[in-house]
């Protein structure tokens, strides 16, 4: 069985790095043709406006999402522990700053 | 001495010229990323010839030349660009409507200038004139994109379908005999590669059939005959399709010479 040539284009997601040191932030998506494609289009989309010193781009297939259905499972049980926040607790003056 | 501003105003029409044919992708673009690729590509060439024109209106102190009287108000018998430049996007002899532009043409016309431009403004970084010399350091960057850019497709469409491959080679086949008037090095070009202000471009023929000749075979086209009538643009004696850009570009700034944003 031959491969019927992709009549789309993959979805890419961009990450760009505004500047050294700071870590790369998701900032959109699009189609290219592959991974070199993407950059050349990242570059020309999302970094119009010195945005970025350095671009990521990721197959949006290869990343696995949680499901929206099981949100509720996964994130509200934290909403009450408000213990797991540094600011619950007082910190004894003579510690001084941490 | 007079300052050559001839071979300034062949630099900066060649990229006024083509930034403003690009430009008619804008929004027609075959995809949303390349209608902004060729966009930017466009705002580079025009920020280039900016940067040239107002360069030339300081050198002639004349209190009346300025960037916008030179792009606005010049005539085609004036204008210095290549005649590559100024050709519609299209392969057809008699290209009538915005229907015909063919990104084939768009793609192998940035490429064979970008080759040729990523030679001259590295040359340029040695001009005599460090004003010149300045723009050339910035435009080599721009320009490296813009090879990048134009190879990458070149090599996917020509190397793509039996229809992307006819279609680019077809482009190859219409624009290369135009590249002959790169070769032929006319009277401004020689007085500024006399006086170091620029170059003899003839010299970078072999360095730009490098770039050319590996970029088409990587792309499975064929080199084609650049033979045959040499044109004459960069002298001042250009096709008929110079009018019509020219009229769209100054159509505005003519009908309204004062007017500001």
């Amino acid at each position: 069985m031959t491969t019927p040539a992709l009549k789309e284009w993959p979805l890419w997601e961009v990450f760009v790095r505004s500047k050294q040191g700071l870590e790369h932030k998701h900032c959109g998506s699009l189609h290219a043709a592959d991974a070199q494609q993407a950059l050349q289009m990242a570059r020309d989309v999302y970094t119009r406006r010195q945005e970025g010193v350095s671009i990521w781009v990721v197959p949006s297939a290869n990343i696995t999402a949680s499901l929206p259905e099981d949100k509720d499972a996964l994130f509200e049980p934290s909403a009450d522990k408000i213990y797991r926040h540094p600011t619950f607790y007082e910190i004894p003056d003579e510690v001084g700053h941490m | 001495m007079a300052v050559n501003t001839d071979y300034l105003l062949h630099l900066a029409d060649n990229a006024l010229i083509l930034g403003q044919r690009n430009a008619e992708w804008c929004g027609h673009g075959p995809i949303l990323e390349e209608d902004m690729a060729m966009a930017n590509n466009s705002l580079d060439l025009i920020g280039q010839a900016r940067l040239l024109y107002q360069h030339v209106a300081n050198l002639r102190k004349d209190g009346r030349t300025s960037e916008d009287l030179l792009a606005y108000f010049r005539d085609a018998y004036e204008f210095r660009n290549y005649t590559l430049l100024e050709l519609p996007h299209s392969t057809a002899l008699l290209p009538t409507a915005s229907g015909d532009r063919d990104y084939s043409v768009t793609i192998v016309r940035n490429f064979l200038y970008s080759a040729l431009m990523v030679l001259v403004w590295d040359a340029l970084k040695q001009s005599s004139d460090s004003h010149l010399a300045a723009i050339a350091a910035k435009s080599f960057k721009e320009v490296q994109y813009h090879l990048a850019h134009s190879r990458s497709w070149l090599i996917r469409l020509g190397d793509g379908t039996g229809l992307s491959h006819q279609k680019m080679q077809a482009a190859v086949d219409y624009l290369m005999p135009f590249t002959q008037e790169f070769w032929v090095d006319s009277p401004m070009e020689i007085v500024a590669a006399e006086t170091g202000l620029g170059l003899q471009v003839s010299s970078l023929k072999a360095a730009w059939e490098e770039i050319v000749d590996d970029a088409l075979t990587e792309a499975t086209l064929k080199y084609s005959s650049s033979q045959g009538f040499v044109t004459t643009g960069k002298l001042g004696v250009h096709s008929e399709h110079l009018g019509f850009v020219l009229a769209e570009m100054q159509s505005l700034a003519r009908a309204h010479p004062t007017a500001v944003w």
